[in-house]
C-alpha cells in the first residue's frame, strides 16, 4: 500500500470540530506535534533496546515500534478526566498519555523513582494522576477493568470516558466477549481500541480467528465499530475524534480496529521464524513516521532544519530520562511488602 | 422466624441493605441478584428498594463482572460482587488473582481496589462435585486480598460493613449450610474487628481451630466432650487472610494441643498451614502432634451418605480429641 495522503486540510487555526462529524482540521504545528510524539516513542524504544542489550533493562521488553500512530492518534482527543488502560506493550501509550519519560525509564530500570516504584517494570506502568491504569500483562485482562471504570464514571455522573487498548490476540479470549457484551448492554462510555498487528506473539491472525475482521465481531454485539489504517496517525486521530465525541454525547461504547504492524519481535527473545524479512520491510516502508514525514516534506511543511530540531528535542528528553533512571535508587529490600495493603478506612 | 431472632440469610440481606442506604457508592452485582432475588435468596427484595441500577443482574460472565467490579472500585465505587458458588468463582480467578490482588503493590501503591466479593461455599446440600467444594484456602494463599469466613449470625450481619470499609479487595465466604441458621438478634458489639479470631468456647485441654461451616460442628463436638469432662477451646478464625496467628498461638500455648477442622481437602489445606505455623511457633508448648480433620480427597459425591463421609463430622472430631487426650469414648 503506498503512503496515502492524510485526509486533512491545512488551516491556520488548530483543531476544528464541525457539528455532527468532528473532523480534525490540522495545521502545521499540530502535525509537527504528532510527528514529535511518534518520534519520542520511537527513539525512546530504540534506546530501550540498546539498554536491554547492556542489561540495564531486564525481563520482558515488548517494543511498540511501528505502531506509534495508534497511541498518538487516539491520545490527541482524550481529556485529563478520561481513563486509559493498556497492555504489556504500553510504553507508547504511557508516553503519549503524558507520563514523565524519566519515570517511565526509571521503571524499566526497576528503580524506586520509577512510575510504579520499579516494581512493575516494562509491563506494568501506572500513573493514577494521569488515570493511566497500566500496563496489564494478562492478554484481555484489562478489558473487564475498563468496563468497571466506565461503569463507575457513568454511575457517578462523571464526564470522563475510558479507552482500552489491546491487541488482536485478546479477541480469542473469553474476557473480550464478556466485556464487549457488558459494555454494550450497559451502554458505557468506553472506547475499545484493537491494535491489530497481525500476530499474537507468533500466531498469525489467519490461523487463530475464524473471522479475521475484528470490528465485525464488535458489530455483532450491536456496537458501533470500524477499521482504520493504524499506520496513518491522522486517520487514527480523525476516527478517534469522531468516536470519542459520540461516546461523550452518550452514544455508548464504540470499537476501533487499528490495522498496524510491529516492526520488532514480540519481545527481545523473538527470533521471528513466523514471518519473512520481506514482509517486515514492506510494512516498514509504510511506517507511521516515514509516512507523515514524507507527506510533510512533499507539502513543504517540514524543513530539514525543523526535523533536525524535533529529533534534537527528543534526544535531549531521552538523555535526561536515562540520566534520571541511572541516578535513581533501587527500592530497599526492607520495603518489599510496603503497600501490599492500604491503610485505614475508606 | 421468632421475634428478636435473625437468620444468617437475613443478616447478610440487612448488611447489604444497610451499606447501600449509608453509602451511595455501594452497589450489588451478580448473577440473578435482582429479579430472581439471589440464588440463595439473600438479595430478595433489594431490587424493589434500590432499583436495577444498584442491584445489577449480570450475564453469566464471572470473569467479566468480577473484573468490572474491580474496575468500578478503582473508579471510586464500592461494589459488592456476588458469585453464586466458589466453584463458579474459578472462572473469575484471573481477575481476582492477577488484578485485584496485584494492583496496589504492582503499581507502587497508586491503585487501590476497595471491593467485596461474596460467594457461597461448602457441602451439605447434595449438590455434588461442581457446587460443593471449599476452596477458601486457594484465596487465602494470595497476598493482596483479604479472606473472611463469617460463621455466626453476628458476623454475617456486621462483617460486611468492615469489609466495605477496608481499602483492599475482600473475598467473603458464606457456607451454604449457614443460611437457614438463626440466632438472637445480634448487636455490632457481637462482631469484633474482622481481622481477629474469636474464642467461641473457652477451654484448657485442646484447641479446636476452625472456621465457616465447620464452626457449628466444632462447638457441638466440644459440648459432647464437655459432657465427658473434657475442656476443649474452640477458636473461630473468621479471617483466613491475614491469619490472626497471635490468637492461634495464644490458644495453643494455653491448651498445648491442636486439632484443626477444615472442610477443604487435606493436601495443601489451610489446616496444613495452621499446623505448620503452630509447629514452628509453639513447638515447646505442645504435648501432642498437631492434628487436622479435613475433607477426604475426592470430588464431593451426590448421595447423602457419601457426602457426609467425604466431609468432617462431629463424631470424627470427638473421637480424635479423645484419642489426643488419651481417653476412650465413654470414659472419663
Amino acid at each position: 500500500m503506498p503512503a496515502r495522503l492524510p485526509q486533512i486540510v491545512l488551516v491556520k487555526k488548530g483543531f476544528v470540530m464541525t457539528s455532527n462529524h468532528p473532523k480534525p482540521h490540522m495545521d502545521k504545528a499540530h502535525l509537527h506535534g504528532l510527528l514529535k510524539q511518534m518520534l519520542r516513542i520511537r527513539r525512546f524504544e530504540e534506546k530501550c533496546a540498546e539498554l536491554y542489550t547492556q542489561q540495564q533493562i531486564r525481563g520482558f521488553l515488548h517494543l511498540y515500534i511501528g505502531e506509534e500512530a495508534v497511541a498518538v492518534g487516539i491520545m490527541q482527543v482524550l481529556d485529563p478526566q478520561d481513563a486509559v488502560l493498556s497492555t504489556y506493550r504500553e510504553h507508547g501509550h504511557a508516553l503519549a498519555r503524558g507520563l514523565d519519560m524519566g519515570k517511565v525509564m526509571a521503571e524499566l530500570f526497576g528503580k524506586v523513582s520509577g512510575s510504579s516504584r520499579g516494581r512493575g517494570g516494562s509491563m506494568h506502568i501506572f500513573d493514577s494522576d494521569k488515570r493511566f491504569y497500566g500496563g496489564n500483562a494478562i492478554v484481555a485482562g484489562a478489558l473487564p477493568l475498563a468496563v468497571g471504570l466506565a461503569l463507575a464514571d457513568k454511575m457517578q455522573g462523571k464526564k470522563g470516558i475510558t479507552v482500552c487498548f489491546f491487541g488482536e490476540g485478546a479477541v480469542a479470549e473469553g474476557e473480550f466477549h464478556e466485556s464487549l457484551n457488558l459494555a454494550q448492554l450497559w451502554q458505557l462510555p468506553l472506547l475499545f481500541v484493537c491494535e491489530n498487528n497481525g500476530y499474537a506473539m507468533g500466531t498469525a491472525l489467519a490461523i487463530s480467528e475464524s473471522q479475521p475482521h475484528i470490528f465485525i465481531k464488535a458489530q455483532s454485539y450491536g456496537m458501533q465499530a470500524e477499521a482504520v489504517n493504524g499506520m496513518n496517525v491522522v486517520d487514527v486521530e480523525a476516527a478517534a475524534a469522531r468516536y470519542c465525541q459520540a461516546i461523550r454525547d452518550g452514544g455508548g461504547p464504540h470499537f476501533l480496529e487499528c490495522n498496524t504492524y510491529r516492526f520488532r519481535g514480540h519481545s527481545m527473545f523473538d527470533s521471528q521464524l513466523y514471518r519473512t524479512s520481506e514482509e517486515v520491510q514492506q510494512w516498514q516502508g509504510k511506517g507511521p513516521i516515514v509516512q507523515l514525514q514524507n507527506w510533510l516534506h512533499s507539502n513543504h511543511a517540514l524543513s530539514s532544519a525543523e526535523l533536525q530540531q524535533l529529533e534534537l528535542d527528543v534526544q535531549q528528553e531521552i538523555a535526561s530520562a536515562v540520566d534520571f533512571a541511572e541516578q535513581g535508587e533501587f527500592e530497599d529490600e526492607s520495603d518489599l511488602c510496603l503497600g501490599l495493603y492500604g491503610q485505614g478506612l475508606l | 422466624m421468632k421475634e428478636n431472632t435473625l437468620s444468617y440469610r437475613d443478616a447478610v440481606h440487612e448488611a447489604i441493605a444497610e451499606a447501600m442506604r449509608q453509602d451511595e457508592r455501594v452497589f450489588l452485582m451478580g448473577e440473578d441478584v435482582g429479579n430472581y432475588g439471589g440464588c440463595y435468596a439473600v438479595s430478595k427484595g433489594l431490587s424493589a428498594e434500590f432499583g436495577p441500577q444498584r442491584i445489577m443482574d449480570t450475564p453469566l460472565s464471572e470473569s467479566g463482572f468480577v473484573g468490572a467490579g474491580i474496575g468500578a472500585a478503582m473508579g471510586g465505587m464500592r461494589p459488592i460482587v456476588e458469585i453464586m458458588t466458589v466453584n463458579f468463582s474459578l472462572l473469575a480467578l484471573d481477575q481476582i488473582v492477577n488484578n485485584a490482588a496485584t494492583l496496589r503493590h504492582m503499581s507502587g501503591g497508586q491503585i487501590g481496589v476497595p471491593l467485596v466479593i461474596r460467594m457461597a461455599t461448602g457441602s451439605g446440600k447434595q449438590l455434588a462435585a461442581q457446587h460443593s467444594h471449599s476452596l477458601e484456602n486457594w484465596y487465602a494463599h494470595v497476598p493482596g486480598i483479604k479472606v473472611l469466613a463469617p460463621a455466626t449470625i453476628a458476623d454475617a450481619r456486621y462483617m460486611l460493613a468492615m469489609a466495605l470499609a477496608d481499602p483492599d479487595p475482600v473475598v467473603l465466604f458464606e457456607h451454604v449450610m449457614l443460611y437457614n441458621e438463626t440466632a438472637a438478634l445480634p448487636t455490632p458489639a457481637d462482631c469484633p474487628d474482622m481481622h481477629k479470631a474469636v474464642v467461641r468456647k473457652s477451654g484448657t485441654q485442646l484447641s479446636l481451630i476452625t472456621y465457616g461451616g465447620s464452626l457449628g460442628k466444632a462447638l457441638e463436638a466440644a459440648t459432647l466432650l464437655q459432657e465427658q469432662g473434657l475442656s476443649v477451646e474452640v477458636l473461630d478464625l473468621r479471617c483466613l487472610r491475614p491469619l490472626d496467628t497471635a490468637s492461634i498461638f495464644a490458644s495453643v500455648d494455653k491448651t498445648k494441643r491442636l486439632l484443626v477442622v477444615d472442610e477443604g481437602w487435606r493436601t495443601g489445606s489451610l489446616a496444613a498451614e495452621i499446623c505448620a505455623a503452630v509447629a514452628e511457633h509453639c513447638f515447646w508448648s505442645l504435648d501432642a502432634p498437631p492434628q487436622r480433620i479435613c475433607s477426604v480427597e475426592v470430588p464431593i459425591p451426590y448421595p447423602r451418605h457419601l457426602e457426609l463421609a467425604a466431609t468432617p463430622q462431629v463424631q470424627q472430631i470427638v473421637d480424635l480429641v479423645l484419642g489426643l487426650l488419651g481417653k476412650q469414648a465413654g470414659t472419663k
